[in-house]
Order: C-alpha cells, then sequence, then structure tokens
C-alpha cells in the first residue's frame, strides 16, 4: 500500500533544507535510510549508513522515488557452500 | 546400415497397416490429412482470435477471456460488464461481438506488451541495484516474506544438504 499523496513524499528535515543546494549533500554520511531520494540528489555521491559503516552510492535519474535504505543493504548474504571440496577450502581458512 | 535405418521405419509401417489391409494404407494415411483441414478451417474461423494469439473456444467467453495473458478474472467481467454483453459460448459469437471484444481488450496492456513492461521494470530494479533489484538477482522474494522455510516458487524444487544433520527425537 503506498503512502497517500497529499502528504507528498517524506524527506527527514536536514535533508530537505538541503535540497537547494546540492553541493553540501556531497560525499555526505546519511543515516536516514527512511527519506526518499528528491529528484533535486541526482548526480551526488552519498554515503548511506547500514547499521555498521557506510556504503557508498552514487545517485541516478533511476533511484529517484525509492528510499535511501534500499540501496545499502542491511545484511550480509550467507554464502552456502555448495559441495564438499570447496568446503574444506572454507576450513582451512 | 540398411538394417538399422529399416528398423526405426518398421513400426510405422506396420502402424499404417494396422490402419486398413496393405492396399488400403494409402487411403487411410490420405484420409488423416483430409479430415485435419475442415478442422483448422473450423478452429480459423469459428476460434476467437481476440488480442493475438489467444484461440479458447467451446468454453463461455468471460472464461475463455482469461486466457489472455494479462486478463483475469476481474477484467474479463468489467469486459463484458463494459459491453453488457451476454456471457454467451465463444463459438456462438458473431464477428460483430468479436470485433467489439477485439476493441475493448485492446485498450489494456496485454501479452507481450505486459510481458515487456514487467521484465523492463524488474531490469530497471536489478540495474539500480536497490534492495528488491537484489532479491530479484538472488532468486528470493522482495516483498519481505520470511525464506526460513518455504518460498519455494522463487526458489525452486528442495536440494538436500549434505551432510545436515536431522533433528533428535
Amino acid at each position: 500500500m503506498g503512502r497517500s499523496l497529499w502528504k507528498g513524499i517524506f524527506v527527514d528535515a536536514f535533508l530537505s533544507k538541503i535540497k537547494d543546494r546540492k553541493d553540501l549533500l556531497a560525499n555526505k554520511k546519511v543515516w536516514s535510510r527512511r527519506s526518499s531520494i528528491l529528484p533535486e540528489f541526482v548526480n551526488t555521491t552519498v554515503r548511506i549508513y547500514n547499521g555498521k559503516n557506510f556504503v557508498r552510492s552514487k545517485i541516478t535519474e533511476d533511484k529517484v522515488g525509492h528510499k535511501f535504505g534500499e540501496f545499502a543493504l542491511t545484511r550480509k548474504r550467507k554464502i552456502h557452500r555448495a559441495n564438499t571440496a570447496p568446503a574444506k577450502k572454507g576450513g582451512k581458512k | 546400415m540398411a538394417q538399422t535405418l529399416a528398423t526405426p521405419v518398421a513400426p510405422s509401417l506396420s502402424l499404417i497397416c494396422n490402419r486398413g489391409g496393405s492396399s488400403v494404407s494409402p487411403f487411410s494415411t490420405l484420409s488423416f490429412p483430409v479430415a485435419t483441414p475442415p478442422k483448422l478451417q473450423g478452429l480459423s474461423i469459428r476460434c476467437a482470435r481476440v488480442g493475438g494469439v489467444e484461440i479458447p473456444n467451446n468454453k463461455r467467453i468471460e472464461y475463455s477471456l482469461q486466457y489472455i495473458h494479462g486478463v483475469g478474472r476481474t477484467r474479463a467481467r468489467q469486459i463484458l460488464c463494459d459491453l453488457s454483453m451476454e456471457n454467451k459460448i465463444t463459438k456462438d459469437l458473431s464477428e460483430e461481438e468479436l470485433s467489439t471484444l477485439r476493441d475493448e481488450v485492446s485498450k489494456y496492456m496485454i501479452e507481450g506488451d505486459l510481458r515487456r513492461f514487467n521484465a523492463l521494470n524488474i531490469r530497471r530494479l536489478k540495474e539500480i541495484q536497490c534492495y528488491r533489484g537484489m532479491r530479484h538477482i538472488q532468486g528470493l522474494p522482495c516483498r519481505g516474506q520470511h525464506t526460513k522455510n518455504n518460498c519455494r516458487t522463487l526458489k525452486g524444487k528442495r536440494v538436500a544438504i549434505a551432510g545436515k544433520k536431522k533433528a533428535p527425537r
């Protein structure tokens, strides 16, 4: 279910203040994963917090309308070793 | 070589022979193609080609419309409602009715267009490397479902893990 239109897009206050001056956002750390990416932010690079460290992400036109958090995964992907041979390698490490 | 060539032919020959006598066999084989064309013609005339390739026959139109990719139960009913059309069996429809149906169906995005639209959307998600795109790449559900068990539609058939201990009873 989407957010109702009359509320507009959700953006945290400090980001909405920044939006007129794009250069301020460049390479800045962003903790606010819940904020939407505005069209004003296009062509900047930000570092998005994933709960542990910051993931660098370049904002392109396609990413507008998504949230910042979508581009910084919070979970490690568990890799299941398929056979016994790679498992031994993993064990030696 | 001659024998190996002959052996695959032999069963088919015997089949033909079984159909009719040895002399009648060519006729019987001929009769099959003769029998099918009227059927095919009947199909091409009778079967409704609504929105591309769909040729479901001998069902009521509400249900035969659902063979189109992009038309489900709701939309099929909606189409009939909009046209205020009776829910006849497809073969009983007249040409005019069929053409109105075609016009109505062509208003919606169906079949190839819809498939392409969906595929493009998924590709976009994958390209921008967002969470949903990553889940598509990994072949896991992207709407927050649990993946401890189930989600077999996406994961595919179960694969046994070698050396996994069974739970003690």
